[in-house]
């Protein structure tokens, strides 16, 4: 456990000794806070032709900050962190095989695990810390507005669930090469991927369709955004960080005897 | 505390190292010699965990390798080729992480970084950041990083390369001090290093071992002849078949080098000082004896005659014993 620490600690401080840090929550925290201000003013030009009309059909329109807000912008978020992530995840292990680090990991009393876990949970804070700079953002809905926090928990915690496979799959191409920007490239390519198969899941009805959407990671993220916490997406989730993870250690168990 | 029994290491079609054979003592200082592509590298990342041997037991500290690589890694220390140093730290970090993740507990990480820092000589630069240093100071913290944990064995790849003439003599006279407390194999291609800190040396060639010995019985066996050094002013060929005459010589062979002086080297037969004729046949025959020397073959002469086999007939005549040792050993 303290192996894990250590390792995850050593992780988090690097990223903010080096600009990836800055540069990761510095792009997010404008691109997000573009698609808040896009979104919020679409949503409050609706609040004021909401008298309109009242006065045309003699009921109010639906209008909902959970639902119209709140939901697109998270679902906006984990197209962000698809294209974030590789950014967190290149270095985590093509640094250490480039630079030589690896040896002092790997003749250190740590156990592969330990030190893939510990490497994981550096990018995750980083993650979560890039997730932390929305909360301000909605922070102002409550302000403002009266939303529902309970969808908002579910959304969030659908979100880590989320960025960790994305980071768990891009801890695992970070361990096949020694170059960062490989890395970084075969990630960002197989995220991509990822989000070509939830425009074909969009066409459902067909064979093609259905499986795209179930292996589609972000048709998941719809029931975390809508506050329902269901067991099934949960475990989905966790399973495909698992892979993610047991991957990487057969990886870095391949280079020991290849190295 | 180190034992190799049959140690093959092979990278998918090449051989890097095969059949090695060998053990270390407690306290004891083993040189690893070898010229590039040896394998003392990868002999010394199998020692240390970071690769599984292909065929063949490693024991080190009383632990096999494979069975049980976690408790021979908290009881190794390793240096390797290039020190593994994260660049964006700072030496005090970088020597309390190397510290947290070898197990040392929280109350003593204090100490041992002082203690280490101080042995290893670089104090003064513990809040300097590792990328800044120079390749000498890297170098040192890469030591440092080796003994933060206080192992009971130390594995050191070429410890000296890179560093200024003042850093290498302190770090011999630093690895010389260690030794007794811990076992230490460290590699190296320049031999004087070997002989200056190694209890025992092994020369390796090829993946496979040469020789084994002290350094000075190394030096000792490999010297059947011996060779003087003549510098003379005279007629080359006359001189030349006059010095063949004296008792006890063996082989004669010249090197002018102008204004009438010839350098003469003169093979002696094993255990005869033949100076004394040698001088007095130059003189008798008029000629100018500037110089006459023994030299006695150094361990750079015999590090190549052991592992470069380009000239079977010289070597054979420079070491006619060891070679044919090692062959049986
Ligand atoms: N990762 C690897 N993959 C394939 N071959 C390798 C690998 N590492 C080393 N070798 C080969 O194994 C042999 C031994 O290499 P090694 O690095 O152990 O030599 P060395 O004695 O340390 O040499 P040097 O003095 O140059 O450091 C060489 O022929 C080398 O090409
Ligand atoms: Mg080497």
């Amino acid at each position: 456990m303290r192996n894990i620490w250590t390792i995850a600690r050593k992780e988090l401080n690097s990223y903010f000794r080096s600009p990836i840090a800055y540069i990761v929550l510095g792009v997010f925290a404008v691109i997000f806070g573009f698609f808040f201000y896009s979104i919020l003013s679409m949503f409050i030009r609706q609040t004021f032709m909401q008298a309109q009309y009242m006065q045309m059909y003699g009921a109010p329109m639906h209008l909902n900050v959970n639902e119209m807000v709140i939901r697109p912008l998270l679902m906006n978020l984990s197209v962000i962190s698809l294209f974030l992530v590789p950014m967190i995840t290149m270095r985590l292990f093509a640094e250490e095989k480039k630079t030589g680090t690896m040896e002092l990991l790997m003749t250190s009393p740590v156990t592969d695990l330990q030190m893939i876990f510990g490497k994981f949970l550096g990018a995750f804070f980083l993650y979560a810390a890039m997730l932390g700079l929305t909360v301000l953002y909605v922070l102002l809905l409550f302000r403002y507005g009266n939303p529902d926090w309970r969808p908002l928990v579910a959304g969030y915690l659908g979100q880590l669930l989320l960025g960790g496979c994305f980071l768990s799959f891009g801890l695992l191409l970070s361990s096949i090469t020694r170059n960062q920007l490989v890395a970084g490239s075969l990630t960002f390519t197989v995220f991509l991927l990822l989000w070509v198969i939830d425009w074909v899941s969009e066409f459902s009805g067909t064979r093609m369709g259905e499986l795209a959407s179930y292996l589609s990671l972000t048709t998941h993220i719809e029931n975390f955004s809508k506050g329902v916490i269901d067991l099934k997406d949960a475990v989905y989730y966790l399973s495909v960080i698992g892979l993610g993870l047991f991957l990487t250690a057969r990886s870095v168990e391949s280079v020991r005897w290849r190295a | 505390m180190i034992d190799v029994q049959g140690l093959t290491k092979r990278y998918g079609r090449t051989t890097a190292v095969e059949d090695l054979h060998f053990s270390v003592r407690k306290g004891e200082i083993l040189g690893f010699l070898g010229p590039n592509g040896a394998g003392k590298t990868t002999t010394m990342r199998v020692l240390t965990g970071f690769l599984p041997p292909t065929l063949g037991k490693v024991t080190v500290a009383g632990y096999d390798v494979m069975a049980e690589p976690l408790e021979v890694k908290r009881r190794t220390g390793y240096l390797p080729e290039t020190p593994p140093l994260y660049t964006d730290m700072r030496v005090d970090e970088m020597l309390a992480f190397a510290g947290r993740i070898k197990g040392v507990s929280r109350r003593e990480l204090r100490q041992r970084i002082a203690e280490t820092a101080e042995k290893t000589a670089i104090g003064d630069s513990l809040h300097k950041i590792v990328g800044h240093l120079s390749k000498g100071y890297r170098q040192r913290v890469g030591l440092a990083v080796a003994l933060i944990h206080n192992p009971d064995v130390l594995v050191l790849d070429e410890p000296t390369a890179g560093l200024d003439p003042k850093q290498i003599i302190e770090t011999r006279r630093l690895v010389k001090s260690l030794a007794g407390d811990h076992t230490i194999i460290l590699s190296t291609h320049i031999l004087p290093e070997a002989a200056h800190t190694c209890g025992r040396v092994m020369i390796i060639n090829a993946g496979k071992l040469v020789a084994e010995d002290t350094p000075e019985n190394l030096t000792a066996r490999l010297q059947g002849f011996e060779t003087m050094r003549l510098v003379i002013e005279g007629p080359e060929a006359l001189a030349r078949e006059r010095l063949a005459r004296v008792a006890g010589v063996g082989g004669v062979s010249a090197m002018p080098e102008g204004d009438g002086r010839v350098e003469f080297s003169v093979q002696m037969q094993k255990g005869r000082d033949s100076r004394k004729e040698l001088a007095r046949a130059v003189v008798e025959s008029g000629w100018g004896l500037l110089e006459l020397r023994p030299v006695g073959l150094s361990l750079e002469e015999i590090f190549l005659k052991l592992t470069t086999t380009e000239d079977p007939a010289e070597a054979e005549v420079a070491a006619p014993e060891s070679s044919r040792e090692a062959a049986t050993a």
